[in-house]
């Protein structure tokens, strides 16, 4: 369980987070709206703990633990994964490399052996497969020289390896094309289950029609201004972030 | 590679972080009296029990080093160096010359393979032959039998001055003359021991050749001399590796390496320089100064020089491409890494001379801490070599805001028909791909290892896989603490 309360967070003495509540149960999964610079970034940001950010008040708790205290990197081993909005370029770095030492980074703070690239490569495979992705994408270097679409499901497919408990999607689905957004929402849907819960940050309403979310938040300015359950997507759809709101 | 790589595990575990081969070995040695003079070169050409024509050799480059002045145009900075307060000769004390591996001290085995060396011939590596050379003197060199076989020469230069003259009379100092420079001049005259290697007309060496230099002794300097000959036709690959005790004081490293190759030879050169950085407040540390060159006198002949400098207080280092015969290439890919203190001043230079030569050079330098790290590099292309090319790319990274990178690239073209390339980047670890890696799960130093390993990943894709794997691992260690 996600649990938020009264979050709020600065960036260079700029307030972008205003008080957020939010909660989201285990094996639940949540949709986070809003227009363009209302925080939704920000928010993904200060839970997986980037540099820059001053928490100012509140909390965040998952399963209990204070998340905001951990570094990056723990957080990941505690399992939060970061669907980028922005997935970042690793220069000469194999993506095939990448993967496996991140998969090998969090299996060794669980505790759990870590596996060898002959092991990693069956997986990977695996995972490629059913996101109709080709084998390529793991011999070229991370995110380098990728189209939008194919960074786009390069993070499902390290979300897929990786096996987090509560995942953020932040805008995965921009940029893709129905195809792509069929692909990639099925990766998101086989991960479903009790032990997994979900915050889809998304402009769109189509994505939803893939992803159906059990609650779905509208957040603006800073603030959950609404929450609802799925036909509060519809309803943005046809009348607009300022009327709903209102 | 396994053996290697988990015998360095082995101790990188047993060790309490930092430089993980700072261990001293305890055994019996020998020593010449402190400080230099004509009696020492005497000493040490007595020691090896060399011909006449050497000990005139040493003595001649001895009293023309008296004559010349410590170089300073190098970006680096350390107190003056007081060349009397120093060892020139440091060996084990043993009865003889072992004749087989067995004989070997195993004190001495021991160290080697603490280090992750492979000493037995029958260890799964079977792949590569190793020289050993301990302080002044080499101590073991394996598969020495199988290479004969071959036609092969490889052997320490000391033996190879007393089973094989000719040939080094006819090569040594014929690539670089002792009047060179100051620090191979002193070379010249005190150089202890290194390797020999000969390869004959034809033939393609089938393991690779190693020779891994060990400091050991206190107030010890090391002058090793290493000559490759590889006659017409012929392949071989040869990597070297070193390191050394940790002490406050500095010690100093002085060497001399000269490649020959004929029509068609090939050599690739690696190597991998792990001499103690000194502390993280810049005590210490071993002050490296090389010369390094390759004569490509053969039509077609090709030299490629590959160097990981994670290392040393300082470094001095310019391996060198003369392109002498027509169609000859030569190659220079480096990565140099500074943290604390450490300073380096490294690139190299490209002598065009015969037509259509080509070189490349690729330069990946690391600045963290207060280090300060130089490309220096020079392209000269004659008015005969028509045709010739160079492509230069030098790729600056640096991590934090204390440390200094600069590219110092000279280019003397003097024929017309030549092509000249030059690409140079400067850049800084990004706190995007720092934080997209740890949201992953690596931890910071495990991201930095990685960034910094793919900014390097053209430098070592050309080393042997053996090496690559213990580089990488290297560069991660050698940036241990840069970013917090
Ligand atoms: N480094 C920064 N300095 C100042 N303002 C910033 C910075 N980064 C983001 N912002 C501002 O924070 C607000 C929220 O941005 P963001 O979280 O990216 O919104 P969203 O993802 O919802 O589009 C925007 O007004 C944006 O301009
Ligand atoms: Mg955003």
């Amino acid at each position: 369980m996600l649990r938020i309360e009264g979050l709020t967070a600065e960036i260079d003495g700029k307030q972008i987070l205003k008080g957020i509540n939010l909660e989201v149960p285990t094996g639940e999964v949540h949709a986070i709206m809003g227009p363009n610079g209302s925080g939704k970034s920000t928010l993904s940001y200060v839970l997986s703990g980037r540099e820059g950010y001053e928490i100012t008040g509140g909390s965040a708790t998952f399963n209990g633990v204070d998340i905001l205290a951990m570094e990056p990197e723990e957080r990941a081993a505690a399992g939060l994964f970061l669907a980028f909005q922005y997935p970042v370029e690793l220069p000469g770095v194999g993506n095939a490399n990448f993967l496996r030492t991140a998969l090998n980074s969090i299996r060794k703070a669980k505790g759990e052996p870590e596996v060898d690239a002959m092991a990693f490569l069956k997986m990977a495979r695996a995972k490629l497969k059913t996101l109709q992705m080709s084998d390529d994408m793991l011999k070229r270097n991370v995110n380098v020289g990728f189209s939008g679409g194919e960074k786009k499901r390069n993070e499902v497919l390290q979300m897929a390896l990786l096996e987090p408990s509560l995942a953020i999607l932040d805008e995965t689905d921009s940029g893709l094309d129905i195809d792509a957004l069929k692909i990639v929402s099925e990766g998101v849907n086989a991960m479903r289950g009790p032990n997994f819960s979900a915050l889809v940050i998304t402009h769109y309403q189509r994505l939803l029609d893939y992803i159906t979310p059990d609650r779905v938040h509208v957040l603006m300015g800073g603030r959950i201004v609404k929450s609802g359950g799925p036909e509060l997507a519809l309803e943005l759809e046809a009348e607009g972030y300022a009327k709903v709101a209102a | 590679m396994p053996a290697v790589a988990e015998t360095l595990e082995t101790v990188q575990a047993a060790s309490d972080g930092g430089y993980k081969w700072g261990f001293e070995t305890d055994i019996a040695m020998e020593f010449a009296p402190k400080g230099l003079n004509e009696d020492i070169v005497r000493f040490i050409s007595a020691k090896k029990n060399e011909p006449e024509w050497l000990l005139e050799w040493r003595l001649k480059a001895y009293r023309l080093w008296l004559t010349m002045e410590e170089p300073d145009w190098a970006a680096v900075n350390y107190p003056k160096i007081d060349y009397q307060d120093a060892y020139y000769y440091a060996a084990p004390t043993t009865k003889a010359a072992p004749k087989s591996l067995d004989e070997v001290d195993p004190e001495l085995l021991r160290t080697y393979e603490k280090l992750g060396i492979p000493v037995r011939e029958q260890e799964r590596l079977q792949g590569i032959a190793v020289d050993m050379v301990f302080d002044s003197v080499s101590v073991a060199t394996t598969f020495k039998e199988r290479l004969h076989k071959e036609g092969i020469i490889f052997c320490s230069i000391s033996e190879a001055v007393q089973e094989h003259p000719e040939l080094v009379k006819q090569y040594l100092g014929s690539v670089v003359p002792p009047g060179d420079n100051y620090f191979a001049c002193l070379n010249s005259a005190v150089f202890t021991d290194g390797s020999f290697v000969y390869i004959p007309k034809g033939v393609r060496c089938p393991m690779e050749l190693s020779t891994y230099f060990r400091i050991n002794a206190k107030s010890t300097g090391q002058f090793e001399r290493t000559l490759i000959v590889a006659d017409a036709g012929s392949h071989v690959s040869y990597l070297e590796g070193c390191t050394a005790p940790m002490r406050d004081e500095n010690q100093m490293h002085a060497a001399v390496v000269e490649l020959v190759l004929m029509d068609d030879a090939t050599i690739k050169y690696s190597t991998v320089q792990n001499w103690y950085p000194g502390d993280a407040e810049g005590k210490g540390g071993i002050y490296n100064f090389v010369t390094k060159r390759a004569a490509c006198r053969g039509a077609r002949s090709k030299v490629s020089w590959t160097q990981v400098e994670t290392g040393s207080a300082i470094t001095w280092k310019y391996p060198s491409c003369m392109l002498l015969g027509d169609d000859s290439v030569g190659e220079f890919y480096s990565v140099a890494i500074t943290n604390n203190h450490q300073q380096a001043d490294t690139g190299t230079k490209m002598w065009h001379v015969g037509k259509n030569t080509k070189s490349t050079i690729v330069s990946k330098g690391i600045s963290a801490g207060r280090g300060q790290n130089t490309y220096r590099g020079l392209v000269k292309i004659s008015p005969k070599a028509t045709g010739a090319r160079n492509f230069t790319q030098c790729d600056s990274l640096l991590i934090g805001d204390q440390c200094g990178a600069h590219t110092v690239p000279y280019i003397e073209n003097r024929c017309v028909s030549a092509k000249v390339e030059h690409e140079a980047t400067t850049s800084r670890i990004a706190e995007d791909q720092l934080f997209y890696c740890r949201s992953r799960g690596l931890s910071q130093e495990e991201a930095v290892g990685l960034i910094v390993n793919g900014f390097c990943r053209e430098v070592l894709k050309e080393l042997p896989m053996e090496f690559a794997v213990e580089a990488q691992k290297l560069l991660a260690i050698s940036l241990e603490g840069s970013v917090g």
